[in-house]
């Protein structure tokens, strides 16, 4: 192919970028077409990523598969039980759960007084009193919920759980409340009911964490059920799935095997309540992938029209030329070469159209993310599209440029080159 | 150098043919400087766009240099013109995003010759038309003179064996048109064969040989006393 050949010939390209550059306002006006698909292609699909990265961030506080579960009431009678009927979990729960349920990685019971139910206890220190929501939590809390404590300070342990140690964990609302700003808690004492409890660390609030809100206390599990007189009785556990798990498969197969151990009508949906992170998170991811899926319709569909218009002005510019182009056929120029030159000048206005939508909209990105990251309540984070994605893009544009330029090609040849003379 | 036999050409105008070319038969002998004449309407351009291979003929045969020249393909046809024929235009018909010396190595372009070769034969031909300080610049700083001259140059750039000018100086005052056809009858002298299409008296007498076109048919064909240009 003697074609193909005279696309790397470098006089091939010195008479391209001669007719390019020599006719400055129809480059112009062809780029901007698909200069315009390109960089609306990359805005969206980066901000698409960023939303997800954004999302990604804000439920950072919780595994992504897990849930909560409690019980609430009966609304079915069952078994010779009546509606309505009340019931709590106990602590042997769990090890059935586990047992029947090998999905789930970790289960943590948890207590608690305020959240909702049952009122937030006084606590007091020195001449502050305030109430807050109180928790009776294990230490596998911390794998299901991101906990972060600040350096200096730690988690409820298994000794605490041992020997029902009369510890707290507090919020960082509940540090404001209690303790002067330059005073470190670490190591003092509040009075929770009447009841000492040393302070052992500060938890930084993060969003989204199920129930929490940065004025909690968190106190060891058994202490809390002896404190409260408890017993074996809890009334929600947080869980969580391992990685590869389904939340929605999980939840059911969990709920499934409760009713059983419970009692409870199979088609009864009101005995347990249910939050599942999960579910919530996938239909983010949903909202996301979808958004990422719209930007490349989008994005393609608008570069497509870009290239519509290159071929466009190609054809005008065609038309323009035929008085050029015929002079060059009556010097020799064969119509393959002259064919290739005009593909080649449409690929080329493409590219560099591209290029450029690609290296604006990048940069658009780039002032989105700093204008934005000091925006807490915004999820945007991070907004990159991947290399994949570009090049996608660009492969399309370089094929759809040669196809469209192939059109004006083949109507610059169609005029015989002594009607092109003619023209003036 | 040119022989053509019995040339026919006619033209669809829808339901209508016009026949163009009633049976030409004519030669031309190598270093001949030859003005075809007619009134418009005559069929001197259809049959100088035959001869330069920028139409068909629809029966006859047409030889360039004992070569028949039939059935052509574009690509053939372009390769053929770029090689063998030289084309001056009324309209000079340059590029004009184009130097002069960018015009006049195009057709060495086309030849596939390299740049610095090309920029050094097409100043040569600038050079040999009068205009080597003017090689860079473009058409529309040059007058109507120059621009031909830049033609001539291009149409001499890749050594044809014949020149075709269609009407050259019929863009031109009367000045102009003698620097031009002093220019053409130098560069017969110099041995080119060159056909030039006119159908002004005063210049077809600044040829050898004046062939003249009536409806189609040659109607006179005779040698004349050539108006040698001086000092122009």
């Amino acid at each position: 192919m003697n074609n193909l050949k005279k696309i790397f010939d470098a006089d091939t390209w010195d008479e391209i970028f001669e007719s390019i550059s020599k006719n400055r306002t129809r480059t112009i006006i062809t780029t901007i077409g698909v200069f315009w698909g390109i960089f609306i292609y990359i805005a969206l699909a980066g901000s698409a990523t960023g939303l997800e990265n954004g999302f990604d961030d804000a439920f950072s506080g919780l595994s992504k598969n897990s849930m909560g579960v409690w019980v609430q009431s009966t609304s079915i009678p069952y078994k010779g039980f009546e509606e309505g009927r009340r019931f709590p979990f106990r602590l042997s729960d769990v090890d059935y759960l586990k047992d029947r349920v090998p999905e789930i990685e970790y289960i943590s019971p948890g207590l608690q007084a305020g959240a909702f139910s049952g009122s937030p206890p006084r606590v007091t220190r020195g001449i502050k009193s305030d109430n807050f929501n109180l928790f009776g939590n294990f230490p596998t809390q911390a794998n299901i919920s991101v906990i972060k404590i600040y350096d200096g300070g730690r988690y409820i342990n298994d000794e605490d759980i041992k020997y029902e140690r009369k510890v707290a964990v507090i919020g960082e609302g509940t540090q404001e409340r209690l303790f002067d700003q330059d005073e470190d808690p670490i190591g003092q004492n509040i009075i929770i009911n009447d009841v000492n409890f040393k302070v052992v660390g500060i938890e930084k609030f993060s969003e989204g964490q199920g129930f929490g809100s940065d004025s909690d206390i968190t106190i060891p599990y058994t202490t809390f059920a002896r404190m409260y007189n408890r017993g074996d009785r809890f009334g929600f556990m947080f869980l969580s799935g391992y990685d590869y798990v389904n939340p929605k498969n999980l939840e059911e197969t969990v709920l499934d095997n409760l009713k059983v151990l419970k009692t409870v009508s199979p088609d009864d949906d009101r005995a347990f309540g249910t939050f599942n992170i999960g579910s919530l998170f996938e239909s983010i991811i949903k909202f996301t992938s979808g958004m990422i899926f719209l930007s490349l319709v989008v994005g393609i569909a608008t570069i497509f029209a870009g290239v519509i218009g290159i071929g466009n002005i190609m054809l005008i510019a065609v038309k323009e030329r035929t008085n050029e182009l015929g002079i060059r056929r009556a010097l020799g120029a064969t119509p393959g070469q002259v064919k290739v030159q005009i593909v080649l000048e449409s690929v080329f206005l493409t590219i560099i159209a591209g290029i450029i939508g690609i290296i604006v909209g990048a940069l658009l990105l780039f002032l989105i993310n700093i204008g934005t990251a000091n925006l807490e309540d915004f999820p945007f984070t991070n907004p990159t599209v991947p290399l994949a994605i570009v090049f996608s893009a660009f492969a399309t544009m370089v094929t759809l440029g040669t196809l469209i330029g192939l059109i004006p090609a083949e109507r610059a040849v169609s005029i015989k080159p002594i009607e092109a003379l003619r023209e003036e | 150098m040119i022989k053509i036999d019995k040339l026919h050409k006619s033209y669809e105008m829808g339901s209508s043919s016009l026949h163009v070319l009633k049976g030409i038969d004519f030669n031309v002998e190598a270093g001949e400087l030859v003005a075809i004449m007619g009134s418009s309407g005559s069929g001197k351009s259809t049959l100088l766009n035959i001869l330069g291979m920028l139409d068909n003929a629809d029966d006859g045969t047409y030889d360039l240099d004992e070569m028949r020249i039939e059935n052509l393909d574009e690509k053939t046809a372009a390769e053929y013109r770029n090689k063998f024929l030289g084309f001056i235009f009324q309209s000079f018909n340059l590029i004009n995003y184009k130097s002069a010396l960018e015009n006049v190595a195009l057709p060495l372009y086309y030849q596939g010759l390299k740049r610095k070769d090309r920029q050094k034969i097409a100043l040569e031909y600038l050079d040999k038309v009068g205009l080597k300080n003017w090689s860079t610049h473009h058409p529309s700083e040059l007058s109507g003179g120059q621009k031909q001259r830049v033609a001539i140059a291009r149409a001499l750039a890749s050594n044809p064996k014949v020149l075709l000018a269609d009407e050259p100086t019929g863009a031109l005052d009367s000045t102009t048109s003698m620097e031009v056809m002093a220019l053409i009858q130098k560069i017969n002298n110099e041995g080119k064969t060159i056909l030039v299409v006119t159908h002004e008296h005063d210049i077809a007498m600044m040829c050898k040989r004046v062939v003249n076109l009536k409806d189609g048919v040659i109607v006179e064909d005779k040698k004349v006393k050539q108006n040698i240009i001086k000092n122009v």
